[in-house]
């Protein structure tokens, strides 16, 4: 039972940054938008918070943590939303290719999160590994009363307040596309901008904000890693990434629905870290669990694919540019 | 009249003189270089040209780097002209670095479980069919699924390399040499069996001639062959390939064969021509940087070329600023990046034609 | 006076590149009443609307709706002054509901509030007798009900000007009556129609009045109740026009063709060709008569191999008369009738989209047809080369050179060249679809004399046409399709003008259809 408790516990931490991800990357792709620069959107998000709190903790005699942490959140969500908006510039303005130009964020992102990641502690005179211990704890606090309340207590209120927020965040999403007029308007640009331009939608400005919107919400998965996940240090070991492409894979299997993707977050959580409850397995296996969760997304494409369900399908215009000329 | 004329008028260029696309591309360049100068000014408020001096010598500074440079050119060119048919095809093959990893591991278990039986010439042959085959079905299986059922090709080879991915892991620490370091070492290092041979004295010379024997063959093919028309006429349109009695769904998956076979390749040229080792930086990311090259070469291989060496160039000189300057090795994807935004953005202005509204324009309108 | 009138365009003038779509057109639309817009394909109806719904904008000409003079700029303008259209292809978002459909785009609260909408739209239903179910999605309705939605979405948005474009077009006999009715209803709630359509049975059983356009050019308007089908043919397709085109008595004609039972369906179970029987000859050209979507593609297609066709179909070529030897060309694609020796040539409506590689150069879009000859990987280029050079000269193709992509040759220079290489592969049956369409006179001549030039030779031609003066004076026999079903097979050369217009127009009752 405490098994299963701990397993469940670091399912949802570690659902929680993909669950950031991939609700981001949903906002993008409902505009048609194919955005595989969701890697290095985390990054962007991840190293703009840590520099953040760690200038303030720096320049700050005493730093109050609630300060260090409305200070980095905002910083990764603007640096974020910076990264989506080059991104939207080049393929909506400049036209240019979506899955190139998505790669090319990522590289870009990775490569600015990782050099000042491992180099802004040097670069302002101090030695070793960047640590903003201050702020990370506020990211982490939860209420003691609550989380005390046996394994139930653990299970629901053991967490920072990024936890709750995904969650809220993904239900908002799902509660706007579902249900808004603007996310009515945003599913059509999607699935068919000719449509939803002669029905008087702005398709460009839908396209660029949804863009830029889901790469704030993407990005507050890479905070969440580094202030709750690693405890706001940095490390350039390259697990951003492969989570940034996990969150991209989650979009597909929860089928591209931002409530759904909660659970499945979740059992993407437990199937990766199913390992190390499991007595009795080689480290070679533990390797081939940790492939669960891709083939787990290649069979619900597939699925999807053969069902020609309507409903589970990729927004039609996915990855194709629009121009009004070519009505 | 023209009351809702917009402000900003975008046409599509017709004819655009060769010159002149590559005079943008470099205006581009140029304008990167200088926005990237900006970016390690205020990094490290070295001058510029000092650090561009510095990235050249970390490239081309000795025959050793210059070497080097070469090999890391030859293996990001290897990938680039493996996604070359497959875009040429339209066919949106994400999946390069998976395929190069099990080009890789497949070189690697011919290495390590046939290297005392087999003479080095066995090994090579047998690691070149094993590390083909990998790639191959790599690329078949997605193709297949695209060609039956059109399911999403970009998605699904991008989940296919983090497969790749995991597999390599698991073979890692199957073949952990020695136990317990969680890589696999050096392979055959006493016996050098199944290593590429040194030509003329250089170790590298050999992957280097590989490569531009498969670039050639892959400028041929696409060119020349049957297939290769084909292949392109299929990109084009596949309503006028079915008119023209081309098996849309074959070409799909023959090609795709044939792209992650090259890629594969890519992977046994690392293995046993370069690192002798296998580990997740065998592809370490170049699977996805080479879709670049590729794309940017409008499927020319020998542009390839260019490209391939500019970005491992970038990289090199980062390196080598990054050392000297106790920066980290991240500094040239940084640059890369910044690069490659300026290239993707300068494409636009080779395909269309931007004018804005004149003001003697505006005057008739309100006429 | 002026506010009689819900709608007056007076002398608008519309031109694509060289062509003029409308030329000094007028049209009025009087209040409550339903207008039918009659004319045959081209005849520029629907440019003169879409100018009316915003889609495009006159070069010159004015529009005065209840009496003012307005700019319609866009498609919310028009819908501003309450003009709303209903394309033939639907605008609407498959994956939403009907009420979704409906409320896209309006400005209005945060939330949508489907139950406010559900009621409108119910009211609209109620008035006019529609039936739409505003929670089902769009994918799971079926042609009529989504064309009862765009209606409904037109009115919702305050419409009182309604535009349908060919609506019967996708409509079953049943659903045409329904449609009808509602178009009544809502005419006596003080609404302006207008429908734009071929069918002359429907211009008289539906409209108050009917305006009539040909070649772009308006012809005139009258009351229905003083038109009969005769008078509206006779102005639909003019006087005879005497085009000089040389036409050869056919020498020792034989069956080349034997064309049985087909029958074709499209994806959505729609029959869109129904059991078409008949022959065709060499050495005689064979025209095919018909409103475009009656089938005409679906014929070609399925003699050349790229149609899934119902069981029952066959299509026999007899390369030696009706007593060789024959091939039987359903079930096989492209590539293995050519195998088979077959030496069929077909020069598709969609010239650049599947007849020729648009982004390919004159040399590689020969080669399409016979790269694949010889047991060579390389392909040859030395013939396509030569075939090139040979086309350009022959046909006087205006290229900078033959390395140039098709896709920058005009549009008559594009269509040299893709007849050019059909028939360079010497073929014994020629298919061409509207293969003079959007060409110049000198242009148009060319392609006539190519065509009577195979026709000596032997080769049986197939030619789909629009406009009814080339099909009488060009084809020797003219199979006039309908709905796709063949509805006769006249003589060319004792057919009328009216005849043809008459039989593409109204479907005779089967077994009428004579030789």
């Amino acid at each position: 039972m405490t098994q299963l408790i701990s397993l469940l516990t670091s399912a949802i931490v570690f659902g929680t940054v993909i669950l950031y991800g991939a609700v981001g990357e949903i906002v993008t792709e409902k505009s048609g938008n194919l955005n595989l620069g969701v890697p290095g959107i985390m990054y962007l998000g991840g190293i703009a918070g840590v520099a953040a709190a760690f200038f303030y903790e720096m320049h700050a005699g005493h730093p109050i943590g609630i300060v260090g942490l409305l200070l980095s959140f905002a910083a990764a969500v603007a640096a974020s939303m910076l990264g989506g908006l080059v991104y939207a510039f080049l393929t909506i303005s400049l036209r240019a290719n979506q899955n190139v130009t998505g790669l090319t964020l990522t590289i870009f992102g990775a490569g600015l999160a990782n050099l000042f990641g491992g180099s802004l502690n040097t670069l302002a005179g101090g030695v070793g590994q960047i640590s903003v211990a201050v702020t990370s704890r506020a990211y982490r606090a939860y209420i003691p009363a609550l989380a005390g309340l046996g394994r139930v207590g653990q299970l629901l209120f053991s967490f920072g307040f990024m936890a709750y927020l995904a969650i809220a965040v993904a239900l908002g999403a799902s509660w706007f596309l579902n249900r808004s007029r603007v996310g009515l308007n945003l599913r059509a640009v999607g699935e068919d901008p000719a449509t939803a331009d002669a029905a008087g939608v702005n398709v460009t400005r839908y396209k660029y904000t949804a863009t830029c919107v889901g790469a704030g919400i993407s990005g507050l998965g890479g905070l969440y890693y580094a202030m709750d996940y690693i405890k706001g240090t940095w490390s350039t070991d390259g697990t951003i990434e492969a989570l940034g492409w996990l969150a991209v894979a989650l979009v597909i299997f929860a089928t591209w629905r931002p409530a759904r993707a909660i659970w499945s977050a979740y059992l993407f959580g437990v199937l990766y870290w199913a390992y190390n409850y499991i007595t009795g397995l080689s480290r070679a296996s533990i390797e081939l669990f940790k492939m669960l969760p891709y083939v787990v997304t290649i069979l619900v494409l597939v699925a999807v694919s053969l069902r020609r369900s309507k409903e589970s399908q990729p927004p039609k215009s996915l990855g194709l540019s629009y121009f009004r000329e070519e009505r | 009249m023209n009351r809702h004329e917009p402000l900003i008028h975008i046409a599509k260029r017709d004819a655009f003189a060769w010159w002149r696309a590559w005079l943008v591309r470099l205006v581009a360049v140029v304008l990167a270089l200088l926005a990237s100068a900006l970016f390690i000014y205020a990094l490290t408020k070295l001058n510029p040209v000092k650090v561009y001096r510095a990235m050249w010598e970390g490239a081309f500074g000795t025959p050793r780097r210059a070497w080097i440079t070469a090999r890391d050119t030859s293996i990001l060119l290897c990938i680039g002209v493996g996604l070359a048919p497959a875009f040429m095809m339209r066919f949106w093959n994400v999946g390069a670095e998976g395929q190069v990893l099990m080009g890789g591991c497949a070189t690697a278990a011919v290495l390590i479980y046939c290297g005392r039986s087999l003479s080095t010439p066995a090994l090579l042959g047998a690691g070149l069919a094993a590390s083909l085959v990998a790639g191959a079905l790599w690329g078949i299986v997605p193709a297949v699924f695209k060609a039956k059922w059109n399911t999403n090709e970009t998605l699904f080879t991008l989940m296919m390399n983090y497969i790749a991915i995991q597999l390599t892991c698991f073979f890692v620490t199957k073949w952990e040499n020695p136990k317990g370091s969680n890589t696999v070492g050096i392979i055959n290092q006493k016996t050098q069996a199944g290593w590429f041979p040194n030509l003329a004295g250089q170790q590298y010379l050999l992957n280097v001639i590989i490569v531009l024997a498969v670039t050639v063959c892959m400028y041929l093919y696409l060119r020349y062959t049957k297939q290769g028309y084909e292949i392109s006429v299929v990109g084009q349109s596949e309503n006028t390939a079915r008119y023209a009695g081309i098996s849309v769904r074959r070409v799909i998956v023959r090609t795709m064969a044939i792209s992650g076979a090259v890629c594969g390749l890519s992977g046994f040229i690392a293995v046993a021509g370069a690192s002798h080792t296998i580990s997740t930086s065998t592809a370490g990311g170049r699977g996805f940087t080479a879709i670049i090259v590729a794309w940017m070469a409008k499927f020319n291989t020998f542009v390839m070329i260019l490209i391939a060496l500019l970005l491992v160039f970038l990289e090199k000189g980062a390196i080598q600023i990054a050392s000297q300057f106790h920066l980290n090795d991240y500094a040239s994807n940084v640059v890369e990046g910044i690069i490659l935004f300026f290239l993707l953005g300068s494409e636009f202005f080779i395909q269309y034609s931007v004018r804005f509204r004149s003001r003697r324009n505006k005057k008739e309108a309100e006429a | 006076m002026a506010e009689e009138f819900a709608v007056r365009m007076v002398d608008i003038t519309k031109t694509f590149g060289h062509v003029k779509a409308n030329d000094k057109v007028y049209l009025e639309l009087r209040k409550g009443e339903i207008l039918s817009l009659l004319g045959e394909n081209g005849s520029g109806k629907t440019t003169l609307m879409n100018m009316l719904s915003g889609i495009y904008f006159p070069d010159s000409g004015h529009i005065y709706v209840h009496g003012k003079e307005v700019v319609i700029a866009s498609p919310h303008d028009a819908y501003a002054l309450g003009i709303g259209m209903v394309h033939q292809h639907f605008k609407l978002v498959d994956v939403l509901t009907a009420a979704e459909n409906i409320e896209l785009g309006l400005p209005g609260k945060t939330m949508v509030d489907r139950k406010a909408v559900a009621a409108k739209v119910r009211q609209i239903c109620d008035r006019y007798g529609f039936s739409v179910d505003p929670d089902k999605k769009v994918y799971d309705m079926s042609v009529s009900e989504k064309q009862t939605l765009e209606i409904v979405k037109t009115l919702y948005r305050g419409a009182n000007i309604l535009i349908l474009d060919e609506p019967t077009a996708v409509l079953t006999p049943q659903e045409t009556e329904k449609l009808f009715a509602v178009m009544r209803n809502m005419r006596d709630d003080g609404k302006s129609i207008i429908i734009i359509t071929h069918k002359l049975n429907e211009v008289l059983a539906i409209s108050d009045r009917v305006t009539i356009l040909r070649k772009g050019e308006y012809i005139g308007d009258m009351d229905t109740a003083k038109a009969d089908a005769r008078s509206l043919t006779d102005m639909m397709v003019g006087r005879t026009v005497t085009l000089n085109i040389r036409r050869d008595t056919p020498v020792d004609p034989e069956r080349r063709l034997e064309i049985r039972n087909l029958t074709v369906r499209d994806a959505e179970g729609v029959t869109r060709l129904d059991d078409i029987t008949m022959d065709v000859y060499a050495g005689e050209i064979l025209g095919v008569a018909g409103i475009s979507g009656c089938g005409q593609k679906e014929l070609l297609e399925s003699i050349a191999g790229l149609q899934n066709t119902v069981s029952g179909s066959s299509v026999k070529y007899r390369p030696t008369g009706p007593d060789g030897p024959a091939e039987e060309l359903i079930g096989q694609n492209p590539r293995t009738i050519a195998e088979k020796g077959v030496r069929l040539a077909f020069v598709p409506e969609d010239r650049l989209g599947m007849g020729l590689v648009a982004n390919m150069t004159l040399v590689d879009n020969m080669m399409l047809k016979e790269y694949r000859a010889g047991k060579s990987p390389l392909v040859e280029r030395k013939h396509p080369h030569d075939m090139a050079r040979q086309i350009v000269r022959e046909l006087e193709v205006v290229t900078p050179s033959i390395e140039t992509p098709v896709r920058k040759l005009s549009g008559g220079n594009v269509q040299k060249v893709l007849v050019g290489r059909e028939i360079a592969m010497e073929p014994t049956v020629l298919m061409s679809a509207y293969a003079v369409r959007g060409l110049d006179i000198n242009t148009s001549y060319t392609i006539y004399r190519l065509l009577n030039e195979q026709k000596r030779r032997g080769v049986a031609v197939i030619y789909v046409g629009e406009d009814l003066d080339v099909l009488l004076q060009l084809c020797d026999r003219i199979a006039v399709l309908c709905g796709g079903r063949l509805n006769a097979i006249l003589d060319g050369r004792k057919a009328t003008k009216e005849e043809v217009g008459y039989l593409m127009t109204s479907l005779r009752k089967k077994g009428e259809v004579g030789a």
